[in-house]
């Protein structure tokens, strides 16, 4: 699914990615966690194609392309969802119709007939019911006004939407009310199968007793310093990140 | 009377002196502005004694006048002398026949608009014979408007057919010496529309669709005047949605509301500034769509309008909305706003425009608000909103008040914003290409505006950012 080598990115000729290795098998969900500041962000977004990131070594693939050598929408119509830590607001933009043009961009890529009004309308009224959102949010512009948590969840209605083989998580459960992170997580949970994977970047354990992680890792100083199981989480949440970083200088 | 004729022949004749031909009404003056020249407009125009007079006290004001201050707008200097200030329209033998033999790249954009069939040709400048379609919908339309008592024709005829009501409201919003371009206006404007809306009278129709058919060919120095009597109602888009032939470096327009006591006008426009011609062949516009031409423009010099419409809500609880929005791309300079001057009790004004600049362009506004010591409990609403592509083109906002009545309230609100780089990383992250995500921004930043047009023109209008600000980014 997807390969990451020798990772290096900055930001303005500042390195903030310094040689980072991860593999994404088809179907897993694999959990990152880590300190503020520490590239977790920076991560999802190179993986997204954010021109603020120059990558300046490694490589990337992702279902058999060279995913840095695709453009930022190419990567998103090949089934790369982002769902930002911080989603913006686009002031006079209706939030029905973006998601529309979104998939409907994403159909045509993929050879697909784009839906029509009908079908994306029934098709977006089911998702907006699982993620217990007020059909209000169709008619209003995309984030503007939206609190914290409605954000969240708007980005994984999106998600549900845009069905992609990859999604990648940034801190979607911040913010969230306890009732909003089961639903969040539900969310997430139906779309896992077989073949969708997932990288889920969170601060908290919380999130993984309801999305059930495969791996865990910790990224610390723009590197991956341990890597685990489930119960890494909870050993990290019991003990927080200092040893580890005494254990990756020790080693 | 005889008199009047034989000075006025006298003149013609003098004019040819000065190498004008003898065919006047199908050919265009030599470049040059003297009080010669304005004669000779008004002669062939066949206007009234006192018109004549009315330029020519223009003309001398405008002559003791200083050029604008252009210093927010990169531009040469203009040669006054260098310009022709009379055109006469193309015989039909000289326009094109029919649209096969018109530029493909305007029809292109035509489709691209979602401009109907019927529309094209006219807008191209196809000859009117053979443009059997609009002819009969602007008939209907105007049999439509006649049956309500609205007059609504270009300004000339208006002033052949209703001398008094031009000479009433002619410059009583925007007068002769208001400012240097509002004189070069008067002194030699050549048509534009006039519109009047009798008392009580709601106007049937959006004036727009109408307007647009015919006036495909309103030239550099445009005038509009409309008024709307005690209790009438009237809703105007100038027709600028569908780009249209025009040659000019400059424009220069006066557009004049009066609304007098109950009366509502309401105004809109979507102002696509395309750049002037670029090959010179029969006029066309030039659709530049890539930054890398951009260089013609600067060789062909910037396209430059000016441009204040400008509403005087005469009659007491009288009303009048603007809404606008200016696109400025490549090389382009636009120095717009408007005027909304409030003289009844109790009248309501509000201005929403929206201002985008692409490439090098730059766009600046000027809204003057004025309340006059009579206008008590007037209210004024004015937002101002900018919006920039790209990091090379500019926007100006110059608000101006002038209050007289402490009872009025005035709110205005401006804002410049750069479409986001986060706004743009999210679009392109959800899959659409970059001029998507360019014109959904854009028409969002717009939504205001477009929500006031009729229907097919907020469609068009959308289409139409699409258009012009193709290639924008990248
Ligand atoms: N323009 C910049 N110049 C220098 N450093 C920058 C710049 N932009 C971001 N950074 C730094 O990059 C580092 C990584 O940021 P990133 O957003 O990836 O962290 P994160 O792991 O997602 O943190 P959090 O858990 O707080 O979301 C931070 O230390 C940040 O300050
Ligand atoms: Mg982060």
């Amino acid at each position: 699914m997807l390969t990451i080598k020798n990772l290096h990115a900055s930001v303005d000729d500042t390195p903030i990615l310094k040689g980072i290795d991860l593999a994404l098998e088809p179907g897993k969900v694999h959990a990152i966690m880590g300190p503020n500041g520490s590239g977790k962000s920076t991560l999802a977004g190179v993986l997204a194609g954010n021109p603020r990131y120059e990558v300046t070594d490694g490589s990337i693939e992702f279902l058999g392309h060279d995913l840095l050598d695709m453009s930022t929408e190419d990567r998103a119509r090949a089934g790369l969802f982002l769902a930002f830590q911080y989603p913006v607001e686009i002031p006079g933009v209706n939030n029905a119709y973006l998601l529309k043009a979104a998939l409907n961009a994403k159909r045509t890529y993929n050879g697909e007939p784009e839906l029509d009004a009908f079908e994306f309308l029934s098709k977006i009224k089911a998702s907006m019911k699982i993620m217990e959102m007020s059909e209000d949010f169709l008619k209003r512009d995309v984030n503007a006004g939206f609190s914290g948590g409605e954000k969240k969840r708007n980005e994984v209605l999106q998600m549900q939407m845009l069905e992609p083989k990859l999604a990648v998580l940034d801190e979607t459960d911040s913010g969230l009310d306890i009732d909003a992170l089961k639903v969040v997580a539900e969310g997430v949970n139906r779309l896992r199968d077989e073949e969708r994977s997932f990288l889920v970047i969170t601060h908290y354990q919380r999130l993984l007793d309801h999305i059930i992680p495969d791996h865990v890792h910790v990224l610390a100083g723009g590197r991956i310093v341990k890597s685990g199981t489930r119960e890494l989480a909870l050993e990290l949440e019991a003990r927080g990140y200092d040893w580890i970083s005494s254990e990756a200088v020790a080693s | 009377m005889a008199k009047t004729q034989d000075d006025m022949q006298e003149l013609v004749d003098r004019s040819y002196k000065h190498g004008f031909v003898t065919d006047i009404a199908s050919e265009t003056l030599p470049p040059g502005l003297d009080e010669d020249v304005i004669r000779t407009i008004s002669a062939i125009k066949n206007e009234p004694e006192w018109l004549l007079e009315w330029r020519l006290k223009a003309y001398r004001r405008w002559l003791t006048m200083d050029a604008p201050d252009w210093a927010k707008l990169n531009i040469e200097p203009i040669d006054y002398q260098a310009i022709s200030y009379y055109s006469a329209p193309k015989s039909e033998s000289d326009k094109p026949q029919s649209l096969d033999e018109v530029d493909p790249k305007l029809l292109e954009t035509y489709d691209k608009l979602g401009i109907p069939l019927h529309e094209r040709a006219r807008l191209a400048g196809v000859a009117v014979d053979a443009v059997f379609d609009s002819v009969s919908v602007a008939t209907t339309f105007r049999g439509r408007l006649l049956d309500a008592g609205v007059i609504f024709c270009s300004f000339s005829e208006a002033v052949k057919d209703y001398p008094e009501l031009v000479k009433k409201y002619l410059g009583t919003v925007v007068s002769r010496g208001d400012n240097y371009f509002a004189a070069l206006n008067s002194a030699v404007f050549t048509d534009g529309s006039f519109v009047y809306i009798p008392e009580g009278v709601r106007c049937p129709m959006e004036l727009s669709t109408y307007f647009r058919i015919n006036a495909a060919n309103t030239g550099q120095f445009e005038r509009t005047l409309i008024v709307a009597d005690k209790g009438s109602h009237v809703s105007y888009l100038e027709g600028c949605t569908a780009p249209m032939r025009d040659e000019n470096q400059l424009h220069a327009a006066v557009v004049e509301l009066v609304a007098m006591d109950d009366a509502q006008i309401k105004y809109s426009t979507v102002q696509n500034w395309y750049p002037g011609d670029e090959n010179g062949v029969g006029g066309i516009y030039n659709f530049v769509t890539k930054r890398g031409d951009c260089r013609t423009q600067v060789e062909t010099g910037s396209a430059i309008t000016w441009k204040y419409p400008s509403c005087i809500l005469r009659g007491d609880d009288s009303q009048g909305e603007f809404y606008s929005v200016a696109v400025t791309n490549n090389w382009q300079q636009a120095d717009t706003g408007t005027k909304m001057i409030h003289i009844g009790k109790n009248t309501r004004s509000t201005i929403i425009s929206k201002g985008i600049s692409a490439g090098q362009a730059q766009n600046a506004y000027r809204g003057l608000v004025k309340i006059m010591p009579s206008a008590s409990n007037a209210r004024n609403y004015a937002q101002c909103d900018s919006l920039l592509l790209g990091d090379k083109c500019g926007a100006h906002t110059f608000p101006y008040i002038e209050a007289a009545n402490p009872t009025a309230k005035i709110e205005h609100e401006a804002t410049t914003s750069t479409i986001g780089e986060d706004q743009m990383f999210y679009c392109l992250q959800r899959g659409l290409s970059e001029e998507d995500a360019v014109s959904l921004i854009v028409n969002g930043f717009c939504k205001e505006v477009f929500k006031e047009l009729p229907m097919e023109f907020a469609v068009e209008a959308q289409a139409l950012l699409n258009v012009s600000l193709e290639g924008a980014v990248g």
